[in-house]
């Protein structure tokens, strides 16, 4: 035991990654009685907690998405101050992931470990940047875990759309995106490009961006798809990924269809997915960012949820780090 | 270089021919010569060299990526050049991308062994999709779902023109082709090519359809078998030999027997087959010549090429496509008797006495393996593409069986939100008596746009499983389906391939356990 300090007091199981001497789980896979959570995505944040602890802003996208009593009892975190839960100080810092997602930190006798939840370092003007917390466990995601990714400017894939849009004016341009995050950070890119006309949304994006603006972010002129009975040719228009090869787009006009995630960088992936025009925008760290985020927290011990650990965990040990691969329940390929 | 790569990656996720067409326009218009040209050339023909790049990539990432770390990348990835592309470490700051023309010129001239630093100082220079283009174009092989024809079609359209003009003088030109661009933009006269042994645009025929038979006026007709090899076009000429396919490509370097034998000037049309003796071999053994870049002397031995001769553009230096059919087949015929040409023969006239008695021929092709007839107005000239009312191919009656549809698939481009991809199969019956289904076959057409979304419908409320973009469905609908022809295939689970299977009719009227027996499907296998 003396050589895996960290496993005493913190450490997976059935249920994800439990804190023993606070007796709290974080982002846990399935109800438990106290939840720490990182941010509203369903593979983090599930219903049916006892209590739950988490940034307002994701308090109101869990309650959007899985309804007002989605847990017994809904604690605000301000980000940044330290609660003391049992034996453990417990505060939130912002992890850049989406709107309200945050890193838990962790205080226990001396020792300081970092859950990053899902994470990304570059500037997403819908949410507030990820802050570097020296710590000597870091808990990083990795589900960009391979050399291979490295998202593209994201300046230059929005370019890339709208060089498309102008190309194929007669065309409807179906974005496929994740409704949570993905959607309204396109919406705010494409926004600081100067695009300034109506993007059209499937219903099911709707409440999201609504929550978005409800919250301070702007985006702009939205309009439901559903209400246009017109074949929306020239126009931008976005939809969960499931709607992008369904029925749903049989009334636009020729579309183009894009799809905007990091794994887009691998042609097989977009080509899988029978996308005409990928997008490599990420919510997710690049491997750059992974490693770069590793070095900067100083931590000498990092363990590897979700994604590619195998990779990234190898690479750790050219570090000279300790590495360890968690492999948590309910969190495989990454939807994004 | 920039442009050429941008161009290529979205080519790659294009499904729509038009939407490609409106791509390469583009960029032939907005890219400088002599870039174009060497685009153009890549998408058609092919660059004239060709680099096995794994080794020099593998030395190359040695310096830069821990080995493991690209073990696991590849592995993810599934291709070498385009993992190497992805991993490749950005430069610490941006130069100017290589030109497409510096490239090409370089590559054309290099030592091998100088070959891993022009790569390096390339590949840090360019982007990802850059780096990606690259390496594709130093292995030769684009993929991107253009056919050289379609290339052609779109530097046409810089003059609103149409790919047969482009075809007409192609193969008197050569890379990277400034007096084409020059003559589509109206800035010079269209590039002399006389004498040189290009392709010129063969004449097609349109299915005859019932109505077409009916107002045939048969003395004005000829008619020839249809035969069932490769329709070619064979063009000599300034000392030159070339072997044309139905689109214009090069197909002669496969077909060395063939173009030896070339003693004369002149362009012919015939069809390409494989002949032993007096015997016509099946299509299959002509597809084993086809697309081979080294042909070896048992090859040629096995699986002897020989045109049938149809028709003659020109003999000599004259051009007789202004001729009618009747009077350049005189002249064929006298050309041949003259010069004898080895490896060729000419395709017989038919003769028949009423449009009864044509019919009747015409229903003895299945029985003697000949795919259909030719007809031929005798007074046609030789006019390129697929003009109406000239000749038409009359093709044996196809077979029908009926099926029953098992699995589904999405279509793509415009089908994408469709189940447009159908397999089927037909009964087996073991020896007790029980059946299974086994597949038959797999079709894309021959519904109607209407009956294509009653079939997605019916799919979609009697899916039994997904997987993917296909989904299994439960064994009720009958599918009435023609083909031209069903073989032996030890490589199917069912032991037959059919040939150009598709949807005939939907028979929603029909129980499935009515549909055919494999059994009765493996009667319908050519003995011939
Ligand atoms: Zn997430
Ligand atoms: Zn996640």
């Amino acid at each position: 035991m003396a050589d895996r300090p960290f496993e005493r007091w913190l450490y997976p199981t059935d249920d994800g990654l439990y804190c023993a001497p606070g007796d709290f789980h974080i982002d846990p896979y399935r109800p438990v009685a106290r939840a720490v959570i990182t941010h509203g995505h369903s593979d983090h944040a599930r219903a049916g907690h006892n209590s739950v602890l988490a940034t307002a802003e994701t308090i109101a996208v869990m309650q959007t998405r899985l309804g007002l009593t989605c847990a017994g009892n809904l604690q605000k975190a301000p980000l940044g101050q330290e609660i003391r839960i049992g034996d453990v100080g417990v505060a939130l810092h912002p992890a850049g992931h989406i709107l309200g997602s945050a890193q838990v930190k962790l205080t226990h006798r001396g020792q300081t470990a970092v859950v990053s939840g899902d994470y990304k370092r570059r500037l997403d003007p819908t949410c507030t940047p990820f802050e570097v917390i020296p710590c000597d466990l870091f808990v990083t995601e990795a589900t960009f875990g391979l050399p291979v990714f490295r998202h593209e400017p994201d300046a230059g894939e929005i370019a890339k759309l709208l060089a498309s849009q102008r190309a194929f004016p007669e065309r409807t341009h179906v974005v496929g995106v994740y409704g949570l995050g993905k959607c309204q950070r396109l919406i705010a890119l494409l926004r600081s490009a100067g695009y300034d006309r109506t993007i059209w949304l499937h219903g099911a994006l709707t409440s999201i961006c609504d929550l978005y603006a409800a919250l301070g972010v702007g985006l702009g002129a939205l309009a439901h798809a559903s209400v246009a009975q017109q074949s929306l040719a020239g126009e931008i228009v976005m939809c969960p990924p499931a709607a992008l090869r369904d029925r749903w787009s049989r009334r636009l006009a020729e579309p183009v269809t894009c799809f905007a995630s990091g794994w887009m960088r691998v042609r097989g992936r977009a080509r899988q997915r029978g996308v005409e025009l990928p997008l490599i925008i990420s919510d997710h760290a690049d491997w750059p960012e992974l490693i770069q985020t590793i070095k900067d927290t100083g931590a000498q011990e990092v363990w590897v949820t979700h994604g590619r650990e195998e990779a990234l965990v190898h690479q750790l040990g050219l570090m000279g780090l300790n590495g360890r691969a968690l492999a948590l329940v309910g969190r495989e390929d990454e939807a994004e | 270089m920039r442009h050429f790569a941008a161009l290529l990656d979205r080519l790659g996720y294009t499904p729509g021919r038009t939407a490609k067409l409106r791509l390469m326009t583009a960029y032939f218009r907005a890219t400088p010569d002599p870039d174009r040209g060497w685009a153009l050339a890549a998408l058609t023909d092919g660059l004239p060299f060709s680099f096995p790049v794994r080794r020099t990539l593998a030395a190359l990432m040695d310096k830069r990526l821990d080995a493991e770390l690209l073990r696991l990348s590849r592995d993810y990835v599934g291709d070498t050049a385009e993992t190497v592309a992805l991993v490749w470490p950005e430069p610490a700051e941006v130069q100017a991308a290589p030109r497409l023309a510096d490239v090409v010129a370089e590559l054309a001239l290099i030592d091998k062994g100088d070959l891993g630093a022009r790569i390096e100082g390339w590949l840090d220079r360019l982007d990802a999709t850059g780096r990606w283009a690259l390496l594709k174009l130093l292995t030769g092989a684009l993929r991107v779902g253009v056919s050289g024809r379609l290339a052609k079609t779109a530097v046409a359209d810089l003059a609103h023109g149409n790919a047969d003009q482009v075809e007409e003088i192609w193969h008197g030109l050569s890379p990277p082709y400034l007096s084409l661009f020059a003559w589509l933009e109206g800035r010079a006269e269209k590039p002399d090519i006389s004498g040189a042994p290009v392709f010129r645009p063969l004449m097609l025929a349109h299915p005859l359809e019932d109505k077409d038979f009916e107002a045939l006026d048969i003395e004005a007709i000829a008619a020839e078998w249809k035969w069932d090899g490769i329709r070619v076009q064979l063009a000599a000429g300034r000392g030159e030999a070339r072997l044309y396919s139905r689109s214009g490509d090069d197909i002669g370097p496969s077909f060395p027997d063939v173009l030896g034998a070339v003693r004369f000037d002149g362009v012919l049309d015939g069809e390409l087959l494989i002949k032993r003796g007096d015997d016509i071999a099946p299509f299959n053994d002509l597809q084993q010549r086809l697309n081979r870049k080294a042909v070896t002397g048992r090859m040629l031995a096995q699986y002897p090429a020989h045109i049938r001769l149809y028709d003659a553009l020109m003999i000599g230096d004259e051009d007789l496509r202004g001729l009618a059919f009747t009077q350049r087949r005189r002249r064929l015929e006298e050309w041949f008797v003259a010069n004898r040409p080895h490896a060729m023969d000419l395709s017989a006239v038919l003769t028949f006495t009423s449009k009864a008695d044509l019919a009747a021929v015409w229903r003895t092709t299945r029985g003697i393996g000949i795919e259909g007839l030719m007809l031929k107005r005798r007074d046609s000239p030789y006019l390129p593409g697929r003009p109406k009312g000239h000749w038409w191919k009359w093709k044996r009656a196809a077979l029908t069986v009926d099926c029953v549809l098992m699995y589904a698939q999405r279509g793509s481009g415009k089908r994408s939100s469709y189940y447009s991809d159908f397999t089927f199969g037909a009964w087996r019956e073991t020896s007790d008596g029980s059946r299974t289904l086994v597949p038959v076959g797999k079709a894309y057409s021959g519904y109607t746009d209407a009956e294509l979304v009653d079939l997605d419908r019916w799919i979609r409320t009697h899916t039994v499983s997904r997987f993917g973009p296909v989904r299994s469905v439960v064994a009720e609908l009958v599918l009435e389906v023609a083909f031209d022809a069903i073989q032996r295939s030890p490589r199917h689970k069912s032991g037959v391939a059919m040939r150009f299977p598709r949807i005939h009719r939907i028979r929603w009227d029909k129980p499935a356990a009515d549909a055919a027996r494999l059994a009765e499907i493996e009667q319908l296998i050519d003995q011939s």
